[in-house]
């Protein structure tokens, strides 16, 4: 009997053991439908389970749980019921009316129920014994009326200020969660947060699933919102604190954290818009899908570079986003044409896009959010931003620094081509920009100043170019009113000279070289009389060679004739005289 | 108290002088906090307002949207809907002292 019991209670513990293992053990999440905070929860907020949401007075817990359950309702067929303790729900919909959702007609299709709690502790006498279940009939009645399946409670500590007995309170309160997860409902409870807590009154103890804090804090006069994951039961997620934004189109949530470093690369080259670039630039430009900063101190022509850019991707037919922190659009067209370049004709074509903003009309994360979506809707192949640098007056360098490597990384994931472009203050390295980006770019090239000789002149060269070869020379950048042009600059024992000094300095060496022609034209024909004369001495010498010659002949044959004579003579004599 | 939702004092009508009382008692359910509260309220109706009450008795369980358009929270909540104000006392109005202030009886 012992073993028979024993077998059986094996087998029921393997049947479960498979039952076990065959329930997904993964949490379930409901997705939030806000930009970003899917990402940073990996997937959304714990389906069936509560949320607490909490921060301080303004910083968005409203609104984030609102849009929440209306993104839930409309996006992935998740009806909801919004509880309010705080407003009413003709102000609750003129609310979300701001983010072109309209709560009246959602409640018509029965897609979200606003149910107001008014609480008054003026109107209310206690006496006794009681609980909460009204709410909970309340609440129960909203669910099973549009088959709801996230909740939102805002804020349901509203509650300790309009009932006396907190004993009672906080039991009816850790039933009520319990409650909401029996019921398997979404629900989201926003807290005000409290000093050395999360909540004021400590609603974290009931609600411990999740807990996301929403932060809002003001730095130079510029506020920025942070979000924040506090807790996450049972699930990874990104535990920085990520900047969001409240914007028409509702909350984003930008996290740094989708920032990789997997892009897609290409080898496809695209031009620079000015030969003499391309050709320094291996010859060929950019790489397409590559970032380019160019710094420069003030002056030195960078937006006239970007125009260029532009310009040549335009002709290429394709989309570019220019984001001028500095000049208006108007402006920029006007200054462009003085150097032959018309902008405007792309503006009506619709190919270039100018979003002029002053820096310090928004914070960072506003302008990285506004900046990321100009590009969702142009979905552009070049952006242009002029300068980054003007952002640091609204940021600290780290911040920028942050916001542009997400950017940076945003565009490579996309592969869109993009130019910062840095102003260089007076006095500073030139090697340096002051937000340390120079890390993120794969082609620095560096404007500078020459100053020589009275005069300032633009000399452009290339500090580095990831993955081509390329011109280490210093070429001078000359704006014509037919554009940039680039020319060789004189680079000599007295430095490198630009403007004047390399006109005066060429002239001077097409002098000496006029001069040193002539001397050579003028030793040539010297050398040519030389030889005349010294072929006419050669002549006469031989002339007068060849008349000794004639004279020694003549003189030696007399002689023989002479000698000859002499012994005929004495043979002669001899036969005459008979000597023997 | 029994399930019925109403019911009326009987002489309730005749009493001109001084307003008519109109209570409602909402509970849910029949809990003994709902049952005390009941009680109570009889008690205390009959020995300071003979004749010029009447209450009426709403089960949210078997009319939960009535939670939603009286606002109701707690249970089991009396409301006093005449004479106005409107007033609520929450509890199961054990202290006769609180009820009688909440209505502004007190005789003290």
């Amino acid at each position: 009997m012992g073993t028979r019991w024993l077998r059986l209670l094996i087998f029921d513990m393997a049947i479960k053991a498979k039952k076990r293992k065959t329930r997904s053990p993964e949490l379930k999440k409901a997705r939030t439908g806000i930009r970003g905070l899917d990402e940073v929860t990996l997937g959304g907020l714990p389906q069936g389970r509560p949320t607490l949401i909490c921060g301080s007075a303004g910083c968005g817990k409203t609104l984030l749980s609102m849009e929440i359950l209306i993104r839930g309702a409309i996006e992935h067929g998740e009806p909801g019921v919004f509880m309010s303790f705080e407003e009413s729900s003709k102000d609750i919909a003129a609310n979300v009316a701001s983010l072109g959702f309209d709560l009246n007609k959602l409640a018509d299709k029965k897609q979200v129920v606003v149910d107001y709690v008014h609480i008054d502790r003026s109107e209310i006498e206690e006496t006794g014994e009681y609980d909460l279940e009204g709410l909970f009939i309340r609440l129960g009645y909203a669910i099973d009326s549009i088959g709801a399946k996230r909740v939102v409670l805002d804020t349901i500590e509203n509650l300790f200020g309009g009932l006396e007995n907190q004993a009672i309170l906080r039991a009816e309160l850790r039933r009520l969660f319990k409650w909401l997860k029996d019921r398997g409902v979404t629900a989201l409870i926003t807290g005000e947060r409290g000093s050395g807590q999360l909540t004021r009154h400590g609603l974290e103890e009931y609600v411990s699933d999740c807990v996301i804090l929403l932060d809002h804090r003001v730095t130079d006069q510029i506020s920025t919102r942070r979000l924040r994951i506090v807790k996450y039961r049972g699930s990874l997620h990104g535990t920085n604190e990520y900047p969001f934004i409240i914007d028409e189109k509702g909350i984003s949530v930008i996290p740094i954290t989708s920032a990789t470093l997997d892009h897609a690369v290409t080898s496809e080259r695209i031009s620079s818009g000015i030969p003499r670039m391309d050709r320094m630039l291996g010859g060929e430009g950019f790489f397409r899908g590559s970032s380019v900063l160019i710094s420069g101190t003030a002056g030195t022509g960078k937006s006239s570079i970007c125009a260029h850019v532009a310009s040549a991707a335009c002709e290429r037919g394709e989309r570019v986003l220019y984001f001028a922190f500095e000049e208006a659009e108007k402006q920029i067209v006007r200054n462009m044409s003085s150097i032959g370049l018309d902008l405007n004709r792309w503006i009506r074509k619709g190919l270039l896009t100018i979003q002029a903003s002053r820096p310090t009309h928004y914070g960072l994360e506003m302008h990285l959010a506004l900046v990321l979506k100009h590009i969702d809707e142009i979905d552009p192949s070049v952006v242009i931003i002029d300068p980054i640098n003007n952002l640091v007056s609204i940021g600290s360098a780290n911040e920028v620094n942050a916001m542009l490597t997400r950017l940076v990384d945003f565009l490579k994931t996309r592969g869109i081509s993009a130019v910062f472009t840095t102003l260089t203050a007076g006095g500073a390295s030139l090697e340096e920009t002051n937000i340390g980006m120079s890390s993120l770019m794969d082609t620095w090239i560096l404007l500078r100043d020459i100053e020589y000789n009275g005069e300032r002149n633009r000399g452009i060269y290339i500090l580095k170019s990831r993955g081509m070869p390329h011109s280490n020379q210093i070429r001078e950048f000359l704006i014509t009113s037919k554009g940039i042009d680039l020319i060789n600059v004189y680079i000599g024992p007295e430095g490198v000279l630009t403007g004047s000094a390399r006109k005066s300095q060429e002239s001077k060496l097409r002098a000496e070289e006029l001069l040193r022609q002539q001397d050579v034209e003028r030793q040539e024909a010297f050398l040519k009389r030389r030889r005349k004369a010294v072929e006419a001495q050669i002549a006469s010498l031989q002339a007068e060679l060849q008349a000794e010659e004639r004279d020694h002949k003549i003189l030696s044959n007399n002689n023989a004739l002479r000698l000859s004579e002499l012994e005929r003579g004495r043979k002669e004599m001899a036969r005459s005289r008979k000597a023997d | 108290m029994k399930s019925q939702p109403k019911k009326k004092s009987a002489k309730s009508k005749r009493n001109g002088d001084s307003p008519i009382w109109d209570l409602r008692l909402y509970i849910a359910g029949q809990t003994p906090k709902s049952l005390t509260a009941f009680s109570n309220l009889k008690r205390i109706c009959e020995e300071n307002l003979q004749g010029k009450y009447h209450i009426e008795v709403v089960d949210l369980a078997k009319n939960p949207e009535l939670a939603r358009t009286d606002q109701i929270l707690a249970i089991p909540t009396l409301v006093r809907k005449l004479p106005p104000p409107i007033r609520k006392i929450i509890g199961d109005l054990s202290n006769k002292e609180k009820v009688l202030l909440g209505f502004g009886l007190t005789r003290l």
